[in-house]
């Protein structure tokens, strides 16, 4: 692959590596400003935002000493197991949910007007009936959790289902192959796109309401790193969970896209 | 041939509405952790004639649906222009992009501390939350939409000495809008979602608050009757949005 550097592919390397100098400038720039109106001038008031050194403070306090009721790796462990497991309870069930829609329209015509019910109430305004039902615990997060994560998988699954080529399906039926065959060979191959679409919005979704749920009520987890620094008005703690988390969220991503690249390996030709 | 799908469409309501109601009537599970349909009929029906949490229902989703607005309406207007003019201007692109991207991964109701430091608990810490929620798909489609604009049009607009805000309005806006009407469906959801994540966390009026109350007062049916009148909202916000939808796409095909 590497041998067609033609002529355009040189072009957009340029303006790759040119983009990149101009966004290291942008991030150089914003650096700058946010020492100069912090620390330097006093602009900014430290109650509102923090300044770089409080920043790396705040860093180091949570690192070593702990904030919050643990220290910032026992944090994110807890996040991340909360994250990981209500994500893989959703996709265990939403996928195959999907799947079974897409493949057989009886099935479609059984589910669908439940979850066209249930679809439109956000995944937050569960946390209430799950904090009713669940307390303040990780089961209480993993069910919002993962009715977040659900929809986003039903709904991208069944679309990719739905979308084979019916062509392909009566080639393959007509070369012999049965059920089992027709569904790993025809349908998985095809719809897998669109399911890894899926389970992208569903990670998203996941974090996004991991942070909510932990807002609420939580013992311990970035969510309540946030939450007490909120209460304590330590807007440089405030700041470095609002960092961890996005740093969380994007290295999960590229996970899962990894992992997408590695399994839908010939879609890239 | 087209099979018979109805008896399984109702055969799947009656069996969800009936184990619903069922497995309440009988006992099986107390009406203190799952109210029963009828109850929360009745429920919602008391608190649309007698104030709750300080307010009628309609009140508070009044309040709900102002803040919704004011902050969907904010992301629309900061973050269509700027998506017009990173699609417009590469350097401009590239100087955004990689705030934005940093921006994308922090999750919106992460910003609930900062937006209530900020602008207070009352009405601007809740729009800046939303704001965080739908501001990413607006920005994101626009941009998409003004990529998509054909070139010799803003050339051709060029050469006819049409100045750059000439050109935004009268070619890149209107060649973008299918994907940027498109974008503010998405980006109506996401505002609403976070809207009730922030109502349940630091305001004290509003549909979210509804259900915090609810919660407290240990009142499953309070919590479940709000659940109801949130996702009908959200329903009618995206209603009008795809009827919005729907008519730009008509206009367009016709031209």
């Amino acid at each position: 692959m590497a041998a067609d550097a033609t002529p355009a592919r040189r072009t957009a390397g340029r303006w790759a590596s040119r983009s990149v100098l101009v966004g290291s400038l942008t991030v150089a720039t914003l650096l700058g400003l946010w020492f100069v109106l912090t620390s330097l001038t006093g602009v900014i008031d430290p109650n509102r935002f923090p300044s770089p050194a409080q920043f790396v403070a705040a860093l180091q306090q949570i690192a070593t000493a702990g904030y919050a009721g643990g220290t910032l790796v026992e944090q994110i462990l807890q996040s991340l197991w909360l994250v990981v497991t209500g994500f893989l309870v959703a996709i265990a069930v939403g996928v195959p949910l999907g799947f079974a829609m897409g493949y057989d329209r009886r099935i479609e015509a059984f589910v669908n007007p439940i979850f066209l019910l249930l679809r439109p109430i956000p995944p937050l305004a569960w946390i209430p009936l799950a904090i009713v039902w669940l307390g303040i615990s990780d089961a209480a997060k993993i069910m919002v959790i993962f009715v977040s994560a659900f929809v986003p998988s039903v709904i991208n699954t069944f679309t990719g289902v739905r979308g084979v080529n019916p062509t392909l399906i009566e080639a393959a039926r007509v070369h012999g192959a049965g059920r089992g065959r027709l569904l790993r060979e025809v349908y998985l191959p095809d719809a897998l796109p669109m399911i890894f679409t899926g389970l992208r919005l569903s990670l998203q979704a996941s974090w996004t309401t991991l942070v909510a749920a932990e807002l609420v009520g939580a013992f311990l987890g970035l969510g309540r790193v946030l939450s007490t620094a909120y209460r304590d008005i330590n807007t440089a703690m405030i700041l470095v969970a609002m960092v961890t988390i996005a740093i969380m969220g994007a290295l999960t991503m590229q996970l899962l896209v990894a992992l997408e690249r590695r399994v839908i390996r010939w879609r890239t030709l | 041939m087209r099979q018979t799908l109805w008896p399984y469409t109702l055969a799947g309501i009656v069996l969800f509405f009936g184990t619903w109601q069922g497995v309440v009537s009988i006992g099986l599970v107390s009406s203190f952790i799952l109210p029963s349909p009828l109850d929360v009929i009745e429920r919602l029906w008391t608190m649309s004639e007698r104030p709750f949490a300080g307010f009628l229902l309609y009140e508070h989703v009044l309040s709900s649906f102002l803040r919704f607005f004011y902050g969907f309406a904010l992301a629309v207007v900061i973050g269509v222009p700027l998506g017009l003019m990173m699609g417009r201007f590469r350097l401009f692109e590239e100087i955004v992009t990689p705030l934005f991207e940093a921006y994308r991964y922090v999750a919106p109701l992460a910003w609930v501390p900062f937006a209530a430091l900020w602008f207070g608990t009352g009405i601007g810490g809740p729009i800046m939350v939303i704001f965080a929620g739908a501001f990413a798909p607006c920005v994101v489609n626009a941009y998409r939409g003004a990529r998509l604009v054909d070139r010799h049009l803003i050339e051709a607009a060029q050469t006819h000495g049409a100045g750059e805000f000439r050109i935004a309005r009268e070619v890149l806006l209107p060649g973008a809008l299918p994907s940027i009407v498109a974008g503010l469906r998405v980006a109506a959801g996401l505002g609403w979602q976070s809207l009730i994540g922030a109502e349940l966390i630091v305001v004290s009026s509003g549909i979210g608050y509804v259900m915090v109350q609810g919660q407290s007062n240990l009142s499953p049916s309070t919590v479940v009757a709000a659940m109801i009148v949130i996702g009908l909202v959200g329903l009618v916000i995206d209603w009008i949005l795809r009827a919005a939808e729907a008519r730009v796409r008509t206009k367009w095909s016709r031209t």
